[in-house]
C-alpha cells in the first residue's frame, strides 16, 4: 500500500466523518433550539404543505434570490445546478454495479458539460464579489477562498480530461473504502489535487457559511405556517415566565 | 427640537443604488437611557464593569433561546442580495446600514467567540474581538434599523435582520446600555398604561371632547366609551390616536363604524395603549408584560372580542404574538379571531352591507396607500394569504373614487419603511429618519406627478407621525398623510339610531 493511498484513504474517512457528523450535529442544534415566536414573511402559507411547497421553490429555484438580485441568482443557480449534475456523474465511481440511470449517456454528458457551467457561475460570483462595491465591502478572505476552492475543484476535475487517470483503479479505491477493503489509489497529480480539494471542502463544510444548506430548512421566516391566531406557539423557556 | 443641519438627499425620478460611504452615519446614535428607566425594566443602570463577559453570556443565552438568531448568524452566504434593500442604506450610503453589513457587526463577534474558525483564524473569517468600539458601533447601527424586515423578504436564506437587531438591543440593555426613547416609554406604560403617560381622567376628558366634536360635525351622538363593563368589544389603539393629527381622525372613524353597525364597544384605561415597545428592544419578558395588560383589561371589562386600532408594530404583536404571549383567549367569543384588526371589522361590515358610503365625500382627495412594514411583512388580515394587502385597499376603494398604488417594487411585501419604525421615532435620530424616508418619498413623488395623488393613507401611528415630519422635509404638505379610517369616517352614511 503506497503512502499516498494511506494518506488519502485516511483523509477520506476523516473528512466523511467531519462532514456527516458535523452536519448532523448542526441539524440537531438547529432543531432543538426553540423558535419562540411566529415570524414567517409573506406570502406565508397557512399549512404545512404550503411550507413544503415554499421551501421546495426556494431550494430548487432560489425564488427569493430571483426577486432580489438577478445576476447573483443566475450565477448562483448555474453553479448549484451544475454541482448537482456533476454529482450525478460522479456516482459512477461510488456505485457498484453502477446505478442504471447514472450510466445513461445523458447523465454522463450533462455531468461533463456541467463543469463549464459551474465555472461560469463561480467566476460570475467571484467577479461580482470583486467589482460590486457593496459586495466587496462585506467580503471576508474566507468568502473569496471558498469560491477559489470550488473553482479549483471544478478546474482540476475538468483538466482530467487532458490528464487522464486510471479510472478503473480509482473506482476500486473508492469502492474499497466503502467496503473496508482498500486498494491502491492511482497517484496522478491532477487526480490527487482534485480529491484533495474535495476533502478540504468536506472538512470545512460544517464550520463555514456552507451551513446555509441545512440552515435554509430551519429559517423561521420561511418554514413557519401563518397560524398565530389559531394556536399558541409557546417555547418551553417562555412558558416558565407564566408561572 | 429642530432638525440639525445635514445634507438633504435629493428626490430623484428613479431611485438608484448609491456608492457606499464608510461610517457616513456612525455619529448617529440615540440618547442613552437613564438609570431609573433602565432599572424599572430590570436592566443595569449603566455599563457594567465586566460588560464583555456579560454581553457574551447574554449572547450565548439568546443563541439557545432563539433559533432565528443562531441559524441566521450561521447561514449568511454574504451574497450581497440584500445590500440595496434597506431604506437606511439607500438614504445614508453607510455600508453598515446594508442589512448584511448590520448583521456582520454581531456576526463577527459571534464568530470570534462561538465558532472554531473564528477562535483560531479570526482574520480569515472576519471575526473580531468585542471591544468598546464594537459596542459603540452596535449602539449606533442597531439603532439605525427599523426592524422592517424588507431585507428578510429578499434574502435567499430568509435572514431577518430585525431578529439580529432585537437580539443586539437585548444584549446591550443587559449590560446597561439602553436607548432612552424606548425604555422611557415602556416605563410609562408599566406605570400609567400608555406611551404618553396619559392618566385615566385626562383620557376620559379627551374622549368627551371627541364626542362633542363629532356631535358638532354630524349632529349624531357617537360615543367614545371608556372602561364600560360588559361591552362586546374592547378596542385597543395606539395612544397617539387620542390626540395627534392625523391619528385622531382615524379614531373618530372607528367610533363611527361601531356606532353605525350598532356594536357595543369600549376603550380601557388599563390597556390604553396598543403599542408594545418591548418588541423593539427584543425583550420577550417586557413584551409579554405589556401584552398581559390587554388580557387583564379584557377579563376585567368582561368583553367578547378584542379589536386593535391602526398601529403597525402593535398589530404585529397582536396578530403574531398576542395569543402566544398572553393566551389562551378561550374566554372570548370563539366566532371571532383573537385579536381582530379594525380593518377586518370594517371590511366584514362592508361585505355584509351594514355600512354604506357616499364616496363623493372624499372627492377632494386622490389617494395612495402606504403599506406599513409590520402589517405588510409581519402579520396578516382576514383568513386569506395576502389579506393584509387587499383588505385596506378594498376599504379605500369602497370609500373613495380616486385610488392609485405606488410603484410595485415599493408596496405590499416590498414596501419601504416610513423611516421611523422600530423605536427610532425620536427627535435625536431626526437625520436618520429623514434620510430613511427617502425611498418612500421618491415613490410618492412619482404618483403625485403621474396621477395627481394628493393624500397617502396609512394604518400605523408611527408612520403617520413620521410622515408628518418627512412630508414637510421633502417639500410636500404635512397634512397629506391621513388615517385610513378618516376616509371611512368621511364617507360613511350615518343615520340617527334614536329616530
Ligand atoms: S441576502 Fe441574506 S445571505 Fe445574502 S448577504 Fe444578505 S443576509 Fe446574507
Ligand atoms: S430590517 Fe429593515 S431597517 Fe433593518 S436592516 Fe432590514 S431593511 Fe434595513
Amino acid at each position: 500500500m503506497s503512502l499516498v493511498t494511506i494518506i488519502y484513504g485516511s483523509l477520506f474517512y476523516f473528512a466523511t466523518l467531519i462532514l456527516f457528523a458535523g452536519i448532523a450535529y448542526r441539524i440537531y442544534e438547529y432543531a432543538t433550539i426553540p423558535a419562540p415566536l411566529k415570524i414567517p414573511t409573506p406570502p406565508a402559507p397557512k399549512t404545512k404543505r404550503g411550507v413544503a411547497v415554499r421551501l421546495f421553490r426556494e431550494v430548487v429555484f432560489f425564488e427569493s434570490l430571483f426577486h432580489s438580485a438577478k445576476w447573483t441568482w443566475l450565477f448562483g443557480w448555474l453553479f448549484h445546478f451544475a454541482l448537482l449534475l456533476a454529482f450525478f456523474r460522479h456516482l459512477r465511481y461510488a456505485t457498484d454495479p453502477v446505478w442504471f440511470w447514472v450510466s445513461w449517456e445523458i447523465v454522463q454528458a450533462a455531468g461533463h458539460y456541467a463543469a463549464y457551467m459551474m465555472l461560469l457561475g463561480l467566476i460570475g460570483l467571484l467577479v461580482r464579489r470583486i467589482f460590486v462595491d457593496r459586495v466587496r465591502h462585506i467580503s471576508a478572505p474566507s468568502d473569496y477562498l471558498i469560491l477559489i476552492l470550488i473553482i479549483g475543484i471544478a478546474l482540476s476535475g475538468l483538466m482530467m480530461k487532458w490528464y487522464p487517470t486510471d479510472i478503473f483503479a480509482l473506482k476500486q479505491f473508492i469502492i474499497g473504502l466503502i467496503y473496508f477493503s482498500w486498494s491502491e489509489l492511482p497517484s496522478d497529480f491532477m487526480l490527487l489535487l482534485h480529491l484533495g480539494l474535495v476533502l478540504l471542502l468536506m472538512i470545512i463544510f460544517p464550520y463555514s457559511k456552507l451551513l446555509h444548506a441545512p440552515g435554509l430548512f430551519f429559517s423561521p421566516t420561511r418554514n413557519q405556517t401563518d397560524t398565530a391566531r389559531d394556536s399558541r406557539h409557546i417555547a418551553d423557556w417562555a412558558r416558565k415566565l407564566e408561572s | 427640537m429642530a432638525v440639525k443641519e445635514f445634507e438633504k438627499p435629493e428626490l430623484k425620478e428613479y431611485s438608484d443604488v448609491p456608492l457606499l460611504e464608510k461610517k457616513a452615519t456612525a455619529h448617529l446614535a440615540p440618547f442613552k437611557s437613564k438609570e431609573e428607566f433602565q432599572s424599572s425594566l430590570g436592566y443595569p443602570g449603566e455599563l457594567v464593569d465586566n460588560w464583555q463577559d456579560a454581553a457574551l453570556d447574554k449572547m450565548g443565552d439568546l443563541l439557545k433561546k432563539y433559533r432565528s438568531l443562531r441559524v441566521y448568524l450561521d447561514s449568511c452566504i454574504q451574497c450581497g442580495a440584500c445590500t440595496d434593500k434597506c431604506h437606511y442604506y439607500l438614504g445614508t450610503k453607510d455600508p453598515s446600514n446594508m442589512p448584511v453589513g448590520r448583521q456582520n457587526l454581531l456576526r463577527s463577534v459571534y464568530r470570534r467567540y462561538f465558532t472554531l474558525p473564528g477562535k483560531y483564524f479570526p482574520k480569515l473569517v472576519g471575526a473580531v474581538d468585542l471591544t468598546k468600539e464594537v459596542l459603540d458601533d452596535w449602539y449606533s447601527y442597531y439603532h439605525q434599523c427599523s426592524q422592517c424586515r424588507r431585507c428578510a423578504v429578499f434574502c435567499p436564506m430568509g435572514i431577518d435582520t430585525a431578529e439580529i437587531s432585537m437580539a443586539a438591543r437585548e444584549i446591550m440593555d443587559s449590560v446597561g446600555v439602553g436607548q432612552k426613547y424606548c425604555n422611557e416609554i415602556i416605563g410609562k406604560v408599566h406605570k400609567i398604561g400608555n406611551n404618553l403617560g396619559l392618566p385615566e381622567p385626562a383620557l376620559a376628558d379627551t374622549l368627551e371632547g371627541l364626542e362633542e366634536d363629532v356631535k358638532d360635525e354630524t349632529d349624531i351622538d357617537v360615543k367614545y366609551p371608556l372602561d364600560q363593563k360588559d361591552s362586546d368589544i374592547l378596542l385597543v389603539t395606539p395612544s397617539a390616536d387620542f390626540f395627534a393629527e392625523p391619528h385622531v381622525d382615524g379614531l373618530i372613524g372607528y367610533g363611527k363604524v361601531f356606532h353605525q353597525a350598532g356594536l357595543s364597544w369600549t376603550l380601557s384605561s388599563h390597556a390604553s395603549e396598543a403599542a408594545n415597545f418591548g418588541m423593539f428592544i427584543g425583550s420577550y419578558a417586557n413584551m409579554r408584560k405589556l401584552a398581559m395588560r390587554i388580557r387583564e383589561a379584557a377579563l376585567d371589562l368582561n368583553v367578547k372580542r378584542i379589536v386593535f386600532g391602526e398601529c403597525g408594530h402593535a398589530w404585529r404583536v397582536a396578530y403574531s404574538f398576542l395569543n402566544t404571549l398572553a393566551g389562551p383567549f378561550d374566554f372570548l367569543d370563539p366566532k371571532y379571531p383573537v385579536p381582530q384588526h379594525i380593518c377586518e371589522v370594517t371590511y366584514d361590515l362592508i361585505q355584509k352591507n351594514v355600512l354604506q358610503f357616499d364616496k363623493s365625500a372624499n372627492d377632494d382627495m386622490v389617494v395612495t396607500y402606504h403599506d406599513s412594514c409590520n402589517v405588510a411583512r409581519a402579520s396578516n388580515m382576514g383568513d386569506v394569504i395576502g389579506g393584509q394587502f387587499t383588505i385596506p385597499r378594498d376599504i379605500i376603494k369602497a370609500t373613495t373614487n380616486h385610488f392609485y398604488d405606488m410603484d410595485e417594487s415599493t408596496i405590499k411585501e416590498k414596501t419601504f419603511c416610513c423611516g421611523g419604525g422600530g423605536g427610532l421615532l425620536t427627535d435625536d435620530l431626526m437625520e436618520l429618519r429623514m434620510k430613511g424616508a427617502l425611498p418612500r418619498m421618491e415613490a410618492l413623488k412619482r404618483v403625485v406627478d403621474d396621477y395627481g395623488v394628493t393624500h397617502m393613507a396609512a394604518i400605523c401611528a408611527i408612520c403617520k407621525s413620521q410622515f408628518s415630519k418627512a412630508l414637510g422635509y421633502y417639500g410636500f404638505e404635512i397634512d397629506q398623510i391621513i388615517s385610513l379610517h378618516q376616509l371611512v369616517g368621511n364617507a360613511l352614511i350615518m343615520n340617527k339610531k334614536e329616530l
